[in-house]
């Protein structure tokens, strides 16, 4: 029973983190209906400036207890100085190519972030351990879990729910769901789609960035940070269904779970199961499990 | 009708290589192998874009057969090179034969992340396994070739050639099927693969037996890689090992069977040469290039030496 | 004469949208068709289910009697029945020899397994040719030759569709099947092509069912005509009795006079 519930807190954190992690790939790809690689590349500069920008806070005798606050500021000027400069930069002029050709382009993007990352930040490790440390510990069922990672699940609530009612009752929002559920027909009846790929491509990074910027306290922020993110997002999305955001949260309690029970009964299989999951769903549902509905092409 | 000196070019530049060869210094001879190992996993990728379908996963046939060259070894203390590039082609081609009865129902995205999650799903097992070597990997026996076993500055060259020979005869043998009506019928696949199917023709079974060729071609690849470097391990299953396939791929361009090959030198010279200058920035000029390939120049490089020939044979 | 395509009952709805309802015709061997309707009246579903590419709700397809309902295209079409297409469906990238030679191609291969792999142009079967010149000898009956070398998406309308049913016809179909082949075409142009169309089938001979919009056409060239309108074939008779039919003038050919 205890293992049981163990399996469960597990994979519940881990749900939450690959949840902020993975929304903004689906949602860039509902309404851009692009893949994007530089996804990972958001991640792990949201990890490197928070880590740097926190450390530099707490370097300065700053009350510890703000350093959440500078984590979420880290990530929000981090994005809103890079995923601008992309998409109006590079990806503006490229929206009419072949999916698969606007993938590559952003993996070569990624491939140029990486060493960016590694000029600005260099490369050796940074390590902030108090805004993790500070908060303590709690127990369920007797077993100790560190009280930080309830700010990860928070934050993928936040992020969920707050997304959820952005695209539901705001405006722009209905719009954006119009756009992701048939981008021509919404152009027809004159929404201006392409003024929404800013926001939507900034939007969908920032999330990545926060996703980075909170799981930074509890790792060594190395170089490479953004490689595995990707491929696991990848997962979820695609478990869930490119473009849906309950898909997303569904694909991250599925990953997670299925992680947490893995890493607890059979750790061989841990990596090798969430991929087969992944693999699973293309073979039988390759729209996914939340799949948007697709008209008839004749 | 244009004469297609495809194959006398490639047989010269084999026969100067085999000639030549022994006077490279080893340094030398290490990046052509690899180059014609990594040519070969390019030239299966070729294969798969001109049906219009690009493989995010065939790192995984590269990883099998590399896997296969070095359990030869291994386990049963074979190390002759050409069992070898036979064992990585046998386990690829058997495992695509499996693979592709699902994949070669996909198109476009799909088929792409669904051979991204196979190759990572060998990864995930790679990585756990003890009897393999989990991250680790292991080494390669040196290398024997037809029961000799090469003096140790001999091996690098007897490598090299078998890699040169094998490539020339698989290039020769992609070079053929292009023309045969399977072979003509990837683009038709790519354009339009409804009026395929109208004109009584089997799209899923054109690509399936692409992917096969393709991964029979990445299975030798990873066999000559893995003697080459001396070692294999579960990176060889990443997809960062695919994206490198794949940026060769498009550096090379699909005009001819020689320009994988060509893309895959050129790829090793630039990483070596922008490494050893600055490991910090290697991937920051890699991105750049394949961003600049992708916008201005989409048939890749190889649509340069077809438009030079072209000009030197109007004037 | 014989019946040599027999549709019986076929219904299909599409969500609310019903595209047949008990539609059936026994098509004589040799004979030519002529398949008329507004719009969304159901001429190419009943295309689609011949050709396999809509399963039909209920009903069945014979075919020189044999049940072909449940067939997917590419085997109707080995079996002989080749279709057309309303918006010419060709492959833009590739050269207009190159388009027939992926026909000819796979004829070759339909023929028998190896066939796919011949490296020696062979003899195509049904031709006696080798490939190239069967594809040159399609070209040409079809006046495409000038056409040869150029992509096939540079091409002027009226040679598209030629390049189409020219594709259509290189497996010898003992059934075709032509969705509107002269739309789009200019009104100069249209005899011209069903005439250079139908001359090419009698010579193989072959039965002709074709979509059209153009009574003209029609009854020039139709020897008898069926009617769509709602899902529903209203009328099955002769050009001359078609056209004058009450139902086919209110539905279809809109004249009081």
């Amino acid at each position: 029973m205890n293992q049981l519930l163990s399996v469960g807190v597990d994979g519940i954190i881990y749900s939450a983190w690959l949840f902020t992690a993975a929304l903004g790939l689906t949602l860039i790809y509902g309404v851009m209906k692009i893949v994007n690689v530089t996804h990972g590349s958001f991640y792990a500069l949201g990890a490197y400036a928070g880590a740097s920008l926190t450390g530099v806070w707490l370097a300065r005798g700053y009350p510890p207890m703000l350093s959440y606050v500078v984590l979420l500021v880290a990530a929000l000027a981090v994005t809103l100085v890079v995923a601008p400069l992309i998409e109006r930069g590079i990806l503006r002029f490229m929206y009419a190519k072949d999916e698969v050709v606007i993938l590559l382009i952003t993996y070569a993007l990624f491939l140029v972030l990486e060493d960016v990352i590694k000029l600005v930040w260099g490369v050796n490790p940074y390590f902030i351990a108090e805004p993790y440390a500070l908060l303590g510990s709690f127990s369920v069922g007797g077993l100790a879990y560190p009280t930080y990672n309830l700010i990860l699940v928070a934050l993928a609530l936040v992020s969920g729910l707050g997304l959820a009612w952005l695209l539901h009752s705001t405006r722009v929002g209905k719009l954006l769901l119009a756009v992701i559920h048939d981008p021509e027909v919404s152009r027809a009846m004159g929404i201006n789609v392409h003024r929404y790929y800013l926001t939507t491509f900034t939007f969908g990074s920032l999330l990545a960035a926060l996703a980075g910027a909170f799981t930074a306290p509890t790792v060594s922020v190395v170089p490479g940070l953004g490689v595995e993110i990707i491929v696991l997002s990848f997962a979820v999305v695609v478990i869930g269904g490119l473009g849906s955001l309950p898909g997303a949260a569904l694909g991250a309690v599925i990953v997670g779970l299925v992680r947490s029970a893995s890493v607890h009964y059979l750790p061989q299989i841990e990596l090798f199961v969430i991929y087969f999951v992944m693999a699973m769903v293309l073979a039988f549902r390759p729209r996914g499990l939340f799949s948007l509905a697709e008209p008839r092409k004749i | 009708m244009k004469r297609d000196r495809t194959i006398p070019l490639i047989g010269a530049i084999v026969l100067a290589l085999l000639a030549g060869g022994p006077f490279l210094p080893q340094w030398a001879m290490f990046i052509v192998t690899i180059a014609f190992a990594k040519g070969l996993v390019a030239l299966g990728l070729m294969l798969l874009l001109r049906a219009g379908l690009v493989s995010f996963g065939q790192a995984l046939y590269y990883c099998l057969g590399a896997y296969a060259a070095g359990a030869l070894g291994r386990f049963l203390g074979i190390a002759d090179i050409f069992l070898q590039m036979l064992a990585g082609a046998a386990v690829a081609g058997f495992a695509a034969f499996i693979l592709g009865f699902l994949l070669a129902k996909y198109r476009g995205i799909f088929f792409g992340l669904l051979s991204l999650a196979l190759s990572m799903i060998l990864y995930g097992l790679l990585v756990k396994n003890e009897a393999l070597g989990s991250t680790d990997g292991f080494n390669i026996l040196p290398s024997t070739l037809f029961g000799i076993r090469p003096g140790p500055e001999w091996v690098r060259y007897a490598v090299l050639a078998s890699a040169a020979v094998a490539s020339f005869l698989l290039a020769l043998i992609v070079h053929r099927y292009l023309v045969t009506p399977l072979g003509r019928l990837a683009p038709a696949i790519k354009d339009n693969e409804i009026r395929v199917e109208y004109m009584g023709a089997s799209a899923r079974h054109a690509v399936h037996v692409a992917y096969v060729i393709a991964a029979v071609l990445a299975g030798v690849g990873g066999a000559l890689a893995a003697t080459t470097v001396g070692h294999i391990d579960p990176d060889m299953a990443y997809w960062t090992t695919s994206g490198e396939f794949i940026f060769i791929t498009i550096l090379a361009g699909t005009g001819s069977v020689v320009a994988p090959f060509a893309g895959a030198l050129i790829y090793g010279v630039i990483h070596t040469t922008a490494y050893d200058l600055s490991p910090n920035t290697w991937q920051l000029s890699l991105g750049t290039a394949l961003l600049l390939i992708i916008v201005f120049l989409p048939e890749g490089l190889w649509s340069v030496v077809t438009r030079m020939s072209r000009r030197v044979r109007h004037s | 004469m014989s019946v040599i395509l027999d549709a019986r009952g076929l219904c299909k709805t599409f969500g609310a949208v019903t595209a047949a309802t008990d539609v059936s015709a026994a098509i004589d061997k040799d004979s030519i068709v002529g398949l008329i309707g507004t719009n969304g009246a159901g001429k190419t579903t009943f295309i689609n289910m011949i050709t396999g590419y809509i399963k039909p709700d209920r009903g069945t397809i014979q075919y020189q009697g044999r049940d072909i309902t449940a067939l997917a295209p590419r085997d109707i079409t080995r079996l002989g029945i080749c279709r057309s297409f309303q918006i010419p469906q060709l492959y833009p990238s590739l050269t207009v020899f190159e388009n027939m030679m992926v026909g000819v191609g796979i004829v070759l291969r339909n023929a028998h397994l190896a066939g796919f792999f011949r490296l020696r142009e062979g003899e195509v079967p049904g031709y006696g040719k080798p490939a190239h010149e069967v594809a040159e000898h399609l070209l040409e009956r079809f006046g495409l030759l000038d056409y040869r070398d150029r992509n096939a998406q540079v091409l002027p309308g009226g040679a598209r569709k030629l390049l189409d049913i020219a594709l259509t016809m290189v497996a010898k179909p003992r059934v075709l099947l032509l969705d509107e082949p002269t739309s789009g075409v200019s009104a100069q142009e249209k005899f011209g092509i069903m005439q250079m169309v139908l001359d090419a089938v009698r010579a193989e001979g072959a039965t002709v069912l074709f979509v059209e919009h153009d009574m003209e056409v029609v009854s020039r060239f139709a020897q008898r005509v069926l009617a769509f309108y709602d899902g529903r074939i209203i009328a099955d008779a002769a050009p001359q009795a078609a056209l004058a039919d009450e139902n086919v003038r209110r539905y279809v050919s809109g004249n009081r006079a």
